[in-house]
């Protein structure tokens, strides 16, 4: 069976400039498929083009396509991508503070999720939104309910938007950094929410965002992206014991740890390039410390390591090993 | 709600009695009186002495302001000089041609300057967009009398459909409150466009999308809805500034009204006249201002918020 998403050799531009260069990923029921890298790599434009949503920032598909459960979402008219859209595909946004409707009321937003897709009557969607919101463990739902979204935390505000996501039945969830604007003791919860129901439920989710920890925590497999490329994608734990892509290999250097002594803590020198700088070769040479004369002019193209997963990088084998 | 807005009515009484301050002392500073009008060229000076007496104008100027504020706290806006008529006569005749006038000419602004304003924001960056704020831009630059005697000569003179002046038939009001409401119109239309295309591109906006809905009905239903709060409390300012509009625009047209009765008025040095029409648009302003705040409140949410 063909997995419930499948982005295959997928471009994305904005104007003239190519954004997403051939990036393939694929994700199952049950599975959850972290997608990290720095600012600037791509990430937030994935999550975008598979809600189809990119129409809406100016950007096209340039090649490849996404199949979701077996369908081409470019053979979907506006309509049938508007019933994927908070239907079969929740979305989840980096930023819950700004992410609701200021002036309408938090039930109401969510209600209208599951009248849309589901077909509920006011009553019933009303129920189904009070239910969904005493199982993310919002207290007082039927209040919250009537309340305004300025009247509530972060983190609850999050839930609301993890409420909506779900009001739809989903398969699955495209969550953007749902924690990077929260309180470190919220965000915890909030990874635990999901996790919580792609092991319940079996939803799929992609979970987009540079926090390894994370990533560690809560993955089953990882795609680290780098100026719109994909440079290693496995399962978390072998990419995390061994890295075979130097820049997967900094960036999990980045994780303070346990014992660290002072100052050891790494950071990497330098900043994704903007998309018009894109340099020549691998992108990520100017700033790999293992750079040779190949990487400057050749692409390194995606090759399988011996644990089923993928890395696009001239010397993996001699790093890894 | 109901605590905010006892309060915002509080706050208006020092405005009011500054306001009338201003407008009772203004006319003095002009010069001449209305006894001139009333007296015939080269009369004798004890004459002009006794009628300055009858009408309380020879007393020191806080004594005449204290026994105008006295008598306007119960009602009575005294007795025009010059007209010989009582003032709430004059103003009750004038005011609802003004307010017939203004009030159209608030609705026309609105109406059609809210569905240009979104018609160009759907359509941000395409032809119809350029040409509507292009139009409007024109539009907003023209001075609302040169537009009244332009439309006059078009439309009145040249193709005779309305009347050139006068408010005997219900045809008469359209060019007036064409030419008032115009000017409001390319205001509320660029409000309008402006503010839709910015809360288009918030991010609660994206998540509308990706729940789903469709986008005519995140365009009305939540950007529109957004974009009106701005929109509202700059109409609910204008009510003063349109009847304070309708000042030229009345004179322009010959129309009776708040503006044609303060033109003669202050022409006669007609203090009671003057000062009482002046007072109904400091009013207006007013109102319209502690109107603009309510319904702010009633719109947002977290406004109501921030007052609790």
């Amino acid at each position: 069976m063909s997995p419930l998403l499948s982005i295959e050799r997928l471009s994305v531009a904005i104007g003239g400039v190519t954004l997403l260069d051939d990036i393939s990923l694929s994700l199952d029921r049950g599975q959850i498929l972290g997608l990290v890298g720095e600012s600037g790599s791509g990430k937030s434009l994935t999550a975008l083009t598979v809600t189809g949503l990119l129409p809406l920032i100016g950007g096209r598909i340039a090649s490849g396509r996404i199949l979701f459960d077996g369908t081409d979402l470019a053979s979907l008219g506006p309509a049938g991508l508007r019933k994927l859209r908070g239907g079969r595909i929740g979305f989840v946004m980096q930023n819950p503070m700004t992410a609701l409707d200021p002036v309408q009321r938090i039930g109401e937003q969510i209600d209208v999720v599951s009248r849309l897709h589901l077909g509920l009557s006011g009553e019933a969607a009303r129920a189904r939104t009070l239910d969904l919101m005493g199982q993310l463990r919002i207290p007082e739902a039927a209040a919250v309910a009537e309340a305004y979204p300025h009247q509530l935390s972060g983190g609850m505000k999050q839930r609301i938007v993890i409420a909506m996501a779900l009001a739809g039945e989903p398969d699955l969830i495209v969550a953007d950094e749902p924690t990077t604007a929260l309180d470190v003791t919220v965000q915890a919860q909030i990874i635990q929410i999901l996790t919580g129901l792609v092991r319940e439920r079996g939803l799929a989710l992609l979970l987009i965002t540079h926090d390894m920890g994370v990533v560690a925590q809560a993955c089953d497999r990882v795609a680290v992206l780098y100026a719109g490329r994909v440079a290693e994608e496995r399962a978390v734990d072998p990419l995390f014991e061994r890295p075979a892509h130097p820049y997967a290999a900094a960036l999990i250097g980045c994780i303070p740890r346990e014992g660290m002594a002072e100052g050891s803590l790494k950071g990497i020198a330098g900043s994704v390039p903007p998309a018009t700088q894109f340099p020549p070769g691998c992108r990520f040479h100017p700033r790999c410390p293992h750079a040779v004369d190949i990487c400057r002019t050749e692409r390194p193209l995606l090759r399988e390591t011996p644990d089923g997963g993928l890395v696009a990088c001239h010397l993996a084998e001699r790093i890894a090993g | 709600m109901l605590a905010y807005a006892i309060r915002r009515i509080l706050m208006l009484v020092p405005v009011f009695l500054a306001v009338s301050v201003v407008i009772f002392l203004i006319l003095h500073f002009i010069p001449g009186d209305p006894i001139d009008n009333l007296l015939k060229v080269g009369a004798p000076p004890e004459q002009r002495a006794e009628m300055m007496a009858r009408y309380g104008l020879d007393r020191p100027l806080p004594v005449q302001y204290a026994i105008w504020l006295g008598k306007l706290l119960t009602g009575d806006l005294g007795t025009a000089i010059v007209a010989r008529r009582p003032v709430a006569d004059l103003i009750g005749q004038a005011l609802p041609h003004s307010l017939l006038l203004g009030g159209l000419a608030l609705a026309f602004s609105t109406v059609v300057g809210v569905t240009l304003g979104v018609v160009a924001a759907l359509n941000k960056d395409r032809f119809l967009d350029r040409a509507i704020m292009g139009g409007v831009l024109f539009g907003s630059t023209l001075p609302s009398f040169w537009l009244g005697l332009l439309l006059i000569l078009v439309f009145a003179v040249g193709l005779g459909w309305f009347p050139v002046s006068g408010a005997r038939t219900w045809s008469s009001l359209v060019l007036p409150v064409l030419t008032i409401g115009l000017g409001g119109t390319a205001l509320v239309a660029r409000i309008t466009r402006v503010s839709m295309v910015d809360i288009a591109a918030k991010d609660f906006v994206l998540l509308l999308h990706a729940k789903g809905l469709s986008p005519m009905r995140i365009q009305i239903r939540h950007v529109l809805r957004h974009a009106l709060i701005p929109v509202v409390t700059i109409l609910a300012l204008r009510i003063g500034w349109i009847l304070g509009g309708a000042v030229t625009v009345e004179v322009v047209f010959a129309r009776p009204g708040l503006g044609t009765l303060l033109i003669k008025a202050l022409s006669q040095h007609d203090y009671p006249v003057v000062q009482a029409s002046l007072l109904m648009l400091a009013m207006a302003v007013m109102l319209g201002t502690l109107l603009g705040d309510l319904l702010q409140a009633a719109m947002d949410p977290r406004v109501r918020g921030a007052l609790s």
